[in-house]
C-alpha cells in the first residue's frame, strides 16, 4: 500500500516539526556549532518580560537583545558558563530557568522533599499514638449490661 | 483541647488568607524583580547626548552626592504617568535626577521632553539599549538611587508613585546624604 505523496509529505513535516522558536534567521550565527550552543543557552535563560518563557521562545525586545548578546559572547570565545555568568551578573539568578543550588535556594530545592518527609513522620506518629484497646468491662459493668439487655428483650 | 482540633484546618485557611491578602493589598508588584547590582558600583558607560543638547551621560557624572538615575522612553506610558513624581523630585526637592533615554527615536524623546517638561540634569541616549542591559533593566521606567561613592543602592522597577517616594526613596536619600 502506498500513501499518496501529499499525505507522506504532511507526515514527514509533522515528524520533523520542531517547537516554534522566536529566534529569527538574521539573528543566527553562520557557524552551526556556535548556533547550537546559543540555542542551548537560550533555553536556559528566562525572558524577564514574560517571565515564564525562555529567551528563545519569547518575542519580547529584551529577549531578542539577550539572544544577540549570547551570540556576541560566544563569538568572542566565551564558554557557556561564562555567558551565563555574564547574564546573571546583570539580572541575578532569577534569569536562570534552572536555579543553582545555593544557600538562598535551599528551600526551593529541598522544601518539597522536607514537606513530604514531615507529612510521613506525622502520619507514623499519629498511628503510634492511637489509643490502646479499651479495658475489659468490670464485673459491675457486665451485670448492668446484662440487665439492660434483658429489659430490651422482655418488653 | 483535642475537641477543638477540628478548628485547625479553618485556622490554617484563615492564616493563609491573611498572608495572601496582605501581599495582594500591599500594592507590591509580584512580577517586580530584585536588582543583582545592589551595592555594586555603576557599570561603566558613556552615552551620547540627544541631538541639539550638550550633556550626555557617563559613569563619571555620578558620585559626590546621592543621585537618582531614571530610565525612560517617550513610547512608554508608565513613564508619562510617573513623570510628575520625577519632576517634583528634581525641581522642587532639588534632588539631582539623571536620565537614560531607552531605545527611543531622538526626535520623539526631544518632543516628549518639550511637551511634558524636562526635570533631568543630564540625559544620555541609550539607542541600542545595551547600557540598560548592563544595569539589569528589564522594562521602563526604572529608577536607581546612586550613593556618593557611585554605587547602586536601590532600584525600583516600574513607575514611581508618591507613596514609594515617601516610603522608600526619601528616607534612603536622607540616610545617604549624611
Amino acid at each position: 500500500m502506498r500513501a499518496p505523496p501529499i499525505l507522506a509529505a504532511l507526515l514527514l513535516a509533522l515528524t520533523l516539526a520542531a517547537p516554534a522558536f522566536a529566534v529569527e534567521p538574521q539573528e543566527q550565527l553562520a557557524d552551526p556549532a556556535l548556533e547550537a550552543r546559543a540555542r542551548e543557552l537560550g533555553q536556559e535563560l528566562r525572558c524577564l518580560v514574560c517571565q515564564n518563557q525562555s529567551i528563545d521562545d519569547s518575542n519580547a525586545d529584551l529577549a531578542r537583545d539577550l539572544r544577540t548578546i549570547v551570540r556576541e559572547r560566544l563569538k568572542a570565545g566565551d564558554s557557556n558558563a561564562q555567558v551565563l555568568d555574564f547574564v546573571t551578573a546583570r539580572y541575578g539568578d532569577y534569569v536562570l530557568l534552572r536555579p543553582p543550588l545555593r544557600a538562598g535556594t535551599l528551600a526551593l530545592w529541598f522544601g518539597p522533599v522536607v514537606l513530604l518527609f514531615a507529612a510521613i513522620a506525622l502520619l507514623i506518629l499519629r498511628r503510634r499514638r492511637r489509643p490502646a484497646e479499651a479495658a475489659p468491662l468490670s464485673a459491675e459493668e457486665s451485670r448492668r449490661l446484662a440487665r439492660l439487655m434483658d429489659e430490651e428483650q422482655a418488653p | 483541647m483535642r475537641r477543638l482540633l477540628f478548628l485547625l484546618p479553618l485556622l490554617l485557611l484563615a492564616a493563609l488568607a491573611v498572608g495572601v491578602g496582605t501581599k495582594l493589598l500591599s500594592g507590591s508588584d509580584p512580577q517586580s524583580l530584585p536588582s543583582a547590582l545592589i551595592d555594586k558600583p555603576l557599570p561603566a558607560f558613556d552615552l551620547a547626548a540627544l541631538p541639539g543638547r550638550s550633556d550626555g551621560l557617563s559613569t563619571g557624572n555620578f558620585g559626590g552626592a546621592p543621585m537618582l538615575l531614571n530610565v525612560f522612553a517617550s513610547w512608554c506610558v508608565p513613564c508619562l504617568a510617573e513623570h510628575p513624581v520625577i519632576t517634583k523630585l528634581g525641581r522642587e526637592d532639588g534632588i539631582p535626577v539623571l536620565a537614560i533615554n531607552y531605545k527611543d527615536k531622538p526626535e520623539d524623546a526631544l518632543a516628549w521632553l518639550k511637551r511634558n517638561g524636562d526635570p533631568y540634569l543630564r540625559i544620555g541616549a541609550d539607542v541600542e539599549g545595551r547600557t540598560a542591559i548592563d544595569l539589569g533593566v528589564y522594562g521602563v521606567p526604572e529608577t536607581f538611587v546612586i550613593d556618593k561613592a557611585g554605587r547602586i543602592r536601590y532600584r525600583h522597577p516600574g513607575p514611581l508613585t508618591p507613596d514609594i517616594v515617601d516610603r522608600e526613596i526619601r528616607p534612603l536619600l536622607t540616610e545617604l546624604a549624611k
